[in-house]
C-alpha cells in the first residue's frame, strides 16, 4: 500500500476508535448533571448512589478517550504535514481554542468530580459537574468547528507565502467559526452523544433489573436515562434533516452518495435498503418515489443533482457511502421506535415487567456506537477525493518525510495496542458493573449531611 | 513586539507549564517500581491522581497553538521525527490508561503488568522529551522545502543520548521532591533518599551538558554576551536594541538558577517540602528560558544551511491569526491559571487512600 492510503487506513482507524469514547463521555457527562441535580436538590440518598456508580463508569470511559484523542492531534502533523502546513493557520487555531477552552476545563473539574467526594462542598461538586459536561460539549464543538471547515471552507483567501507555499488563510475568524455546517454538524453529534451515553445507562440499568438487582437504583437511572433517549431520538431527525440540507447545498456530490443517485433528475426517490453497483452505476433497493425531491425542497418535482454532474475523479466512493448513511438512518428510526416503546409501557406502568424489552435494551448499547460511527464515516468519506472540500485534494495533503514502512509499523502497533485498550476497557467496565454500585446504607447520613455537621463543628471551634 | 515574538513566548510558557506539571508525574512515574507493597504505590499513584490528566493538557495545548501559529514547524517537527513521536504516543496512552485501570482488579499479574506500563510509559515519554530538546540544540537535516531529510538515526547521537538521561534525572529528582510533599512517615523517608540520590546525579549531568552544549553550540551562548557572540544567521532586532539588557537579564536568570538549585538541596537537608518543590520548579523554568533565549528567533535550526531555518517568521501563520488567537489566549489563559490553581488548592496536603481513591 501507498503512504497515503496506509496513511488514510490508519486516521480512520484511529479516529473511529477514539469516537468510540467520546459520545460516551459527553452523553453521560448531561446524565450526570442530571443525576446530581437531583440529589443536590431532593437529597434523597439513592441519587447520591447512582451519581457515585455512573461517575466510576464515566471516569474509566473519560480516560480512554484522552489518551486516545492527543493521538489525534498529532497526527495531522505526523501524518497530513503537507495538509497542515496548507491549513494550519485556519485548522490549527480551532484546536488551540479546543486545548484552552476545553480540555483544561474538563479535565480540572474531572478531579473534583472523581476525589472530590468529602474534599469540597456538594453544591461544588455539583458545580465542577456541570464544568465538566460543559468542557466535553465545548471540546465537541471546537473540533467540529475545524472538521467543518473542511467540509464547507468559508471565510479565507489564498495566499503563497514567503516559502512559496499556498495556503489557506482566514479573513474573518468568527465567519470560519461559524461556517455554514457548523452548527448543524455539531448539534447533529451532540444529540448522536445523548442517544449513545444514555443508551449506556439504560443498558446496565436493564441488566440490574433483569437479575434483580440494585432495584431502586436501577429502576430510577433508567427512567432518567430513558427520557434523555427518548428526547434526543426524536430530536434527532429533525437536526439530521437540516444537516443533510447544507450538506446537499454545499457538498451535493456528497448527498448524492447518500442516496446513490447517479442520474440528476426530477422526483428523486430515497431508499430504505439497497445496493449501489458502482461498475454500472446502478442502484437497487426498495425506494420511496419523489421522496428526496421532497425532503430537500418540499416539492416532489424538485430536481436533484446526481453524481453524473461531477466528473469521475470528483465522486467519492459511493456504495460503502450509501450503506452507512442508511444504517445510521435505520438505527436513528429504531431508537425512536424503541424508546416510545418504553415510554408508553412506563405510563401504563408495567414498564419493569416487560422483561424482553429489558433484554432489548441491554444489547442496544452497541446500536448507537454503530450508528454515531456510521455517521461519521458517511460525513467523512462522502467528502472524499477531498482534503478540504474543493481546495485540497487528500491525495495532496500526505507528509512528505514519512515513508511506507514507517507507517506499516505505526499502524501494526496502533492495532495491538488499541485491542489490548479496548479489552482492558471492557474488562474493567464489566467489574465495576458486576460489582454494582455501593450501598451506601451503612452510612447514616449523607453526604451533604456530614458536610453540615462538619462546618457547624468547624464553626463551633471558631 | 510583534506577534509572531508574542507567540513564540505563548508557546514557550505552555511548554514551561508541561515541563513543570507533568515533569513531576512524569518523574513519579519513572520512580513507581521502585516503591514496593501495594500501599505505597498507590499512594504514588494517588499523589498524582487528581492533577495527572489536567498537566497532560499544557502539551496538548501547546501542540495545538503550536499548529495554530506556527504551522510549518509543527509539520516539519511531527512528520520528520514521525517514529519517536509515535513511541511517545504509545509511552502517553499506556500510562494514562494505566493510572486509572491498574488499581480496578485485586489480581497480582494485572497490577504488575500496569505498574510496568505505566512506569516504562513515564520513562520513555521523560528520555524522549529530552533526546527533542537535544536535537533542537544539534539542528536537523532540513532542506529547502522544509522538509526533514534525515533518517531516525539521525536523531541519535551522545549528545541528544546525554539530554535524554539528563532531562529522566531532572523530571525523576522534581517527582521525587513533589513525592516528598505529599507522603509522610517511612515513605516520605524514602522519596527524601531516592530526592538526595537524584540530586547528586543531577549536578553533575547538569553541568556536563552545559558544557557539552557550549562546546558543540556556542552560538547558543550569542543572547547571553552582550553582543560579543554572534549567532548563526543574525540577530532578532528586538535583541540587537537591547543586547545589553537581554544579556544582564539573562545573567540574572543564571545566578538564580544556581541559587535555585543550591536550594534544592538545603531545603532536603531541612526537610521545606514545598521550598524544594518551589525551587526545583524555578531551575526547569531557567532552563527552558535558557534554551529558548539560545534558540530565539529561530525554531528549528538546520544544519545545511541558516536559510533553511524555520524561525518565527517564515514559519508563522498570518498576523490576522496570530492577532484573533491571542485575544483568545488572553481571555482563556487566566481561567486556566485561576483553576489549575483551585484544583492545586483542594489537593494540597499529604495524600491519603480513601475510597474515591484509585
Amino acid at each position: 500500500m501507498t503512504v497515503e492510503e496506509l496513511s488514510r487506513l490508519q486516521f480512520a482507524f484511529t479516529a473511529m476508535f477514539h469516537y468510540i469514547f467520546p459520545p460516551f463521555s459527553i452523553g453521560m457527562g448531561l446524565l450526570l448533571v442530571i443525576f446530581e441535580s437531583m440529589y443536590y436538590f431532593t437529597r434523597k440518598k439513592v441519587y447520591e448512589v447512582i451519581t457515585r456508580f455512573w461517575i466510576k463508569v464515566f471516569a474509566a470511559n473519560f480516560s480512554v478517550g484522552v489518551a486516545t484523542g492527543i493521538v489525534l492531534e498529532f497526527e495531522f502533523g505526523t501524518n497530513w504535514a503537507t495538509y497542515s502546513r496548507f491549513v494550519g493557520d485556519v485548522f490549527g487555531s480551532p484546536l488551540a481554542a479546543e486545548g484552552i477552552f476545553a480540555f483544561f476545563l474538563e479535565s480540572g473539574f474531572l478531579a473534583v468530580l472523581l476525589f472530590g467526594w468529602n474534599k469540597v462542598k456538594p453544591g461544588f461538586h455539583l458545580f465542577a459537574t456541570v464544568m465538566v459536561a460543559l468542557g466535553s460539549i465545548l471540546s465537541g464543538f471546537w473540533i467540529i468547528v475545524a472538521n467543518s471547515w473542511q467540509q464547507t471552507p468559508v471565510a479565507y483567501e489564498l495566499v503563497q507565502d514567503s516559502n512559496g507555499f499556498m495556503r489557506a488563510v482566514i479573513t474573518d475568524f468568527w465567519q470560519m467559526v461559524f461556517s455554514p455546517s457548523s452548527m448543524s454538524r455539531f448539534s447533529h453529534s451532540i444529540v448522536g452523544a445523548f442517544v449513545q451515553g444514555s443508551f449506556l445507562v439504560l443498558s446496565v440499568s436493564a441488566y440490574f433489573l433483569l437479575k434483580k438487582k440494585h432495584l431502586e437504583f436501577a429502576k430510577r437511572s433508567f427512567v432518567i436515562a430513558l427520557v434523555v433517549a427518548a428526547c434526543a431520538s426524536l430530536l434527532q431527525p429533525l437536526i439530521g434533516h437540516e444537516s443533510a440540507h447544507v450538506a446537499y447545498e454545499y457538498q451535493p456530490a456528497k448527498m448524492a452518495a447518500f442516496e446513490g443517485l447517479y442520474e440528476t433528475q426530477k422526483e428523486a426517490p430515497m431508499y430504505l435498503f439497497g445496493y449501489v453497483d458502482e461498475e454500472t452505476e446502478t442502484t437497487k433497493g426498495v425506494a420511496v418515489p419523489g421522496a428526496l425531491s421532497f425532503l430537500l425542497d418540499w416539492d416532489t418535482s424538485y430536481e436533484v443533482k446526481g453524481l453524473d454532474q461531477f466528473p469521475k475523479e470528483d465522486r467519492p466512493p459511493v456504495n460503502s457511502v450509501f450503506q452507512s448513511y442508511h444504517l445510521m438512518v435505520a438505527l436513528g428510526m429504531f431508537f425512536i421506535a424503541i424508546t416510545l416503546l418504553a415510554l408508553f409501557f412506563l405510563w401504563r406502568k408495567k414498564l419493569f415487567d416487560q422483561r424482553w424489552l429489558l433484554k432489548i435494551y441491554v444489547a442496544a448499547v452497541v446500536l448507537p456506537v454503530i450508528a454515531n460511527q456510521a455517521g461519521w464515516y458517511s460525513a467523512e468519506r462522502g467528502r472524499q477525493p477531498w482534503l478540504v472540500y474543493g481546495l485540497l485534494r487528500t491525495e495532496d495533503g500526505i507528509s512528505k518525510a514519512v515513508s511506507a514502512p514507517e507507517v506499516y509499523t505505526s499502524l501494526i502497533l496502533f492495532g495491538l495496542v488499541y485491542l489490548l485498550l479496548l479489552f482492558s476497557w471492557l474488562y474493567v467496565l464489566n467489574k465495576e458493573i458486576k460489582h454494582g454500585p455501593e450501598s451506601h446504607a451503612d452510612m447514616e447520613t449523607d453526604y451533604r449531611e456530614r458536610h453540615e455537621q462538619f462546618d457547624s463543628f468547624n464553626k463551633s471551634l471558631k | 513586539m510583534d506577534y509572531q515574538v508574542i507567540w513564540f513566548i505563548i508557546v514557550g510558557f505552555l511548554l514551561t507549564g508541561y515541563a513543570i506539571l507533568d515533569g513531576f508525574d512524569l518523574g513519579v512515574g519513572a520512580l513507581h517500581l521502585f516503591s514496593k507493597g501495594d500501599h505505597d504505590r498507590r499512594i504514588l499513584l494517588n499523589s498524582i491522581g487528581p492533577v495527572w490528566d489536567g498537566n497532560e493538557v499544557w502539551l496538548v495545548t501547546a501542540g495545538g497553538a503550536l499548529f495554530a501559529a506556527f504551522p510549518h514547524v509543527y509539520a516539519t517537527a511531527f512528520s520528520g521525527f514521525y517514529l519517536p513521536f509515535m513511541i511517545l504516543l504509545f509511552a502517553l496512552i499506556f500510562r494514562a490508561v494505566s493510572i486509572e485501570f491498574r488499581s480496578k482488579e485485586d489480581m497480582r499479574g494485572w497490577r504488575k503488568f500496569w505498574d510496568v506500563a505505566f512506569s516504562v510509559g513515564s520513562i520513555l515519554a521523560a528520555i524522549l522529551f529530552g533526546v527533542a530538546i537535544g536535537n533542537v540544540i544539534m539542528g536537523f537535516q532540513i532542506g529547502g522545502d522544509m522538509e526533514y531529510q534525515g533518517t531516525f538515526l539521525d536523531l541519535i547521537s551522545p549528545y541528544t543520548v546525554l539530554t535524554g538521561v539528563f532531562n529522566l534525572i531532572m523530571f525523576s529528582m522534581h517527582g521525587a521532591i513533589y513525592l516528598n510533599l505529599k507522603t509522610e512517615g517511612e515513605l516520605k523517608e524514602r522519596v527524601r533518599r531516592w530526592a538526595f540520590k537524584a540530586y547528586y546525579i543531577f549536578v553533575p549531568l547538569y553541568a556536563i551538558t552545559t558544557f557539552f552544549t557550549m562546546y558543540k553550540r556556542p552560538e547558543m551562548l550569542a543572547n547571553f554576551s552582550f553582543g560579543l557572540i554572534e549567532p548563526i544567521d543574525q540577530h532578532h532586532p528586538l535583541i540587537q536594541q537591547n543586547h545589553i539588557i537581554v544579556s544582564v537579564v539573562a545573567w540574572i536568570v543564571v545566578v538564580l538558577n544556581f541559587l535555585a538549585i543550591l536550594n534544592i538541596h538545603r531545603s532536603l537537608v531541612k526537610d521545606k517540602p514545598l521550598q524544594g518543590f518551589i525551587s526545583s520548579a524555578l531551575m526547569m523554568m531557567a532552563i527552558i528560558l535558557f534554551f529558548a533565549l539560545g534558540l530565539f528567533p529561530n525554531m528549528m535550526v538546520s544544519n545545511l544551511t541558516p536559510e533553511y531555518n524555520l524561525d518565527i517568521y517564515n514559519s508563522a501563520s498570518s498576523e490576522y491569526t496570530l492577532r484573533t488567537m491571542f485575544i483568545l489566549a488572553c481571555i482563556g489563559l487566566p481561567f486556566v491559571l485561576g483553576y489549575t490553581s483551585i484544583i492545586y488548592w483542594t489537593y494540597r496536603g499529604v495524600t491519603k487512600i480513601n475510597e474515591s481513591s484509585y
